[in-house]
């Protein structure tokens, strides 16, 4: 990471950490993909987000049953694979009688949108820092990179379980906390990066032309750092996802009767030991979906590299 | 280095200061803790009443004042719930979660170290591969489910260890590994990046050249070298293992800190909420600090710069 002399810098340890997960400019994630999948990583990622995507969409045509419908009669029925499982409910049901297959498909509503939305948050506010400590160094940069390390310091979980619950942990205030917590990857990278470009030409070019600063960070950095940061916004997706399922889970995210998918796994807990498809569905589809979306950034990073290709 | 070490040193006690009131006000300000604390059914009478009991009512600055005064001197205060002091409650958890964190620590080094290695040697192979699936795997693993998943397998099919509890170490062999592989893949690459590059070098080149034995050059040469970033790495890592842990102790039912801090979040007691939250994150910062410092140590280059 290339610094301007004498301007403190976010703790080396600390960034490495992120920047290990993020190698710029070369990147060392890159062969994770390319050595397993090739270019099927990419694909693969693709067609899963494509289709992740599709079904949140079209949960109420796909859905069989209504996700909030209860039915005492036919509670904790086993998936269709089961013995006693059915066609009815294909993955059976859970404590209630809810069909799990219905609130498996509504649940990635609520995956999918507290991932883009507090991924598109916490990237305005993270790009912003960054860009404008990497364009500026000195103070600025010293300032921002202060409020980065301190971000950094705060544990995340515990942070968040105690606004979320603090606040009442609702769809909205959760998607708006992860959004407000989760802006360092993008204020590092971005950062970095613009760094690397605040003294190239065509930025020169537009210094001299007399370019105004907006124009300067909009039109000339921006657009050369957002394959970066469309890197970093898949990577922080599928870790909001994660944080609202584990929230969730621990009863201080969304709240119930909504189908989150870490809701679903605390429901099931007590019935683990006897019934564990009824962790194990929600669980892999949180796996399946994460896992897709790490590819596909993992991917849009070897397009992106120079030289990545091959 | 004397320079370095204690402008590190000054960040580090500003940042925690920092934390402290970003903390503190995030508590006050996120919803009226008075309401909070006397519930659901409490009249207005009721809620007043407590504001002034716990002294909710002074102005937040002198009230943040008074706790940092405390804390400064390892008091913060009393529970509201429990009938203990909150650093008698914190002394009484820490060493579980200090276990556990050293514990998947250790697990987290031994194997992805290891791993990273043998996939830098056999690049391509199909050991690289394994290494690979194993690391993709665990970045995309909730943590929580895998918990539960290992509790599932080992101890309710299998029953080879306990599920829940702090008894012996088997309590700490499921939670360490839940724990420990949220770390694994990130050290495990950055093992094999360093390890790729380091082999490519010069020096390396030269001790091939000399007809050192393959293991000398690559034990004593080479991993050296590349094991300085992961080291850095590590310290991180577990600073944010102790963070995380609130999830893996709530899965095994294990009574550290993080059990201590759901509890205290569930009951509204905010004067615990603060005090582990705060050590939390100076645990971070005195890891980060030292990992710093031990790279700048290591490494001339760090330090001038």
């Amino acid at each position: 990471m290339t610094t301007s002399h004498a301007s403190p810098r976010v703790s080396s340890a600390a960034t490495s950490a992120i920047s290990g997960e993020i190698p710029l400019p070369a990147p060392a994630w890159s062969w994770v993909t390319r050595r397993l999948f090739g270019h099927r990583g990419l694909a693969i990622g693709l067609v899963l987000v494509a289709l992740a995507m599709l079904i949140a969409i079209f949960a109420p045509l796909l859905a069989p049953h209504d996700p909030y419908h209860q039915d005492i009669a036919n509670r904790m029925v086993p998936p269709v694979w089961h013995d006693k499982g059915s066609w009815t409910h294909v993955l059976g049901t859970d404590k209630l009688g809810r069909d799990t297959l219905s609130r498996l498909l509504f649940g990635t509503r609520i995956s999918l949108t507290i991932g883009l939305v507090a991924a598109l948050i916490s990237g305005v506010i993270g790009t912003t820092l960054g860009v404008l400590a990497g364009y500026f160094g000195g103070r600025v940069d010293a300032v921002i990179s202060y409020i980065i390390t301190t971000r950094l310091a705060m544990p995340v979980v515990l942070v968040a379980l105690a606004l979320a619950s603090l606040t009442g942990g609702s769809l909205t205030t959760v998607i708006v906390l992860l959004g407000l917590l989760l802006w360092d990857r993008f204020a590092v990278v971005s950062r970095s990066v613009t760094q690397q470009m605040r003294d190239a030409e065509y930025v020169y070019a537009a210094r001299t032309l007399g370019c105004s600063l907006p124009y300067i960070l909009l039109r000339e950095v921006l657009p050369n750092i957002a394959g970066s940061l469309i890197v970093v916004m898949t990577l922080e997706m599928a870790h909001a996802i994660l944080l609202e399922a584990t929230l969730s889970f621990l009863g201080m995210g969304v709240q119930p009767p909504l189908p989150s998918w870490g809701l679903m796994v605390a429901e099931g807990k007590a019935y683990m030991f006897f019934q564990p498809w009824v962790i194990a569905i929600p669980g892999i589809a949180l796996f399946v979906l994460v896992l897709a979306i790490n590819l596909l950034g993992d991917g849009l990073r070897d397009l992106n590299a120079p030289g990545g290709r091959n | 280095m004397g320079t370095f070490i204690i402008r590190r040193v000054l960040v580090a006690i500003s940042v925690a200061l920092t934390i402290s009131v970003v903390s503190f006000m995030l508590l006050h300000l996120s919803g009226d803790l008075a309401t909070s604390i006397a519930g659901p059914e409490a009249t207005a009478e009721q809620v007043e009443r407590i504001r002034v009991d716990y002294g909710l009512d002074r102005p937040i600055v002198s009230q943040y004042l008074d706790w940092l005064g405390g804390a400064l001197t390892f008091d913060f205060g009393r529970s509201y719930y429990y009938q203990s002091t909150v650093v008698e409650l914190i002394a009484d958890r820490m060493p579980i979660t200090l276990t556990l964190g050293g514990l998947a620590l250790a697990l987290a080094v031994s194997i992805s170290i290891p791993l990273g290695v043998l996939a830098a040697l056999k690049r391509d192979t199909w050991i690289d591969r394994l290494a690979l699936l194993f690391a993709v795997v665990g970045q995309a693993m909730p943590s929580f489910w895998f918990g539960l998943t290992l509790i599932v397998v080992f101890a309710v099919t299998l029953q080879w260890l306990p599920a829940a509890g702090s008894d012996g170490w088997q309590h700490f062999v499921l939670p360490a590994i839940a724990l420990g592989y949220y770390a694994t893949p990130a050290m495990m690459r950055l093992t094999r990046t360093g390890m790729l590059e380091v082999l490519e070098s010069d020096y390396i080149r030269t001790a091939r050249a000399k007809g050192l034995r393959a293991g000398s050059v690559i034990f004593k040469h080479a991993l050296r070298n590349a094991v300085i970033p992961v080291v850095a790495l590590a310290a991180v890592e577990l600073g944010f293992m102790l963070g995380g842990s609130v999830v893996i102790e709530s899965v095994f039912s294990l009574n550290g800190l993080g059990q201590l801090a759901w509890d205290a979040i569930s009951r509204n007691d905010y004067p615990v909420v603060q005090a582990v939250v705060l050590i939390i994150a100076l645990f971070y910062i005195v890891l980060t600090l030292l990992a710093d410092v031990a790279n700048a140590a290591l490494d001339a280059r760090i330090r001038t710069r």
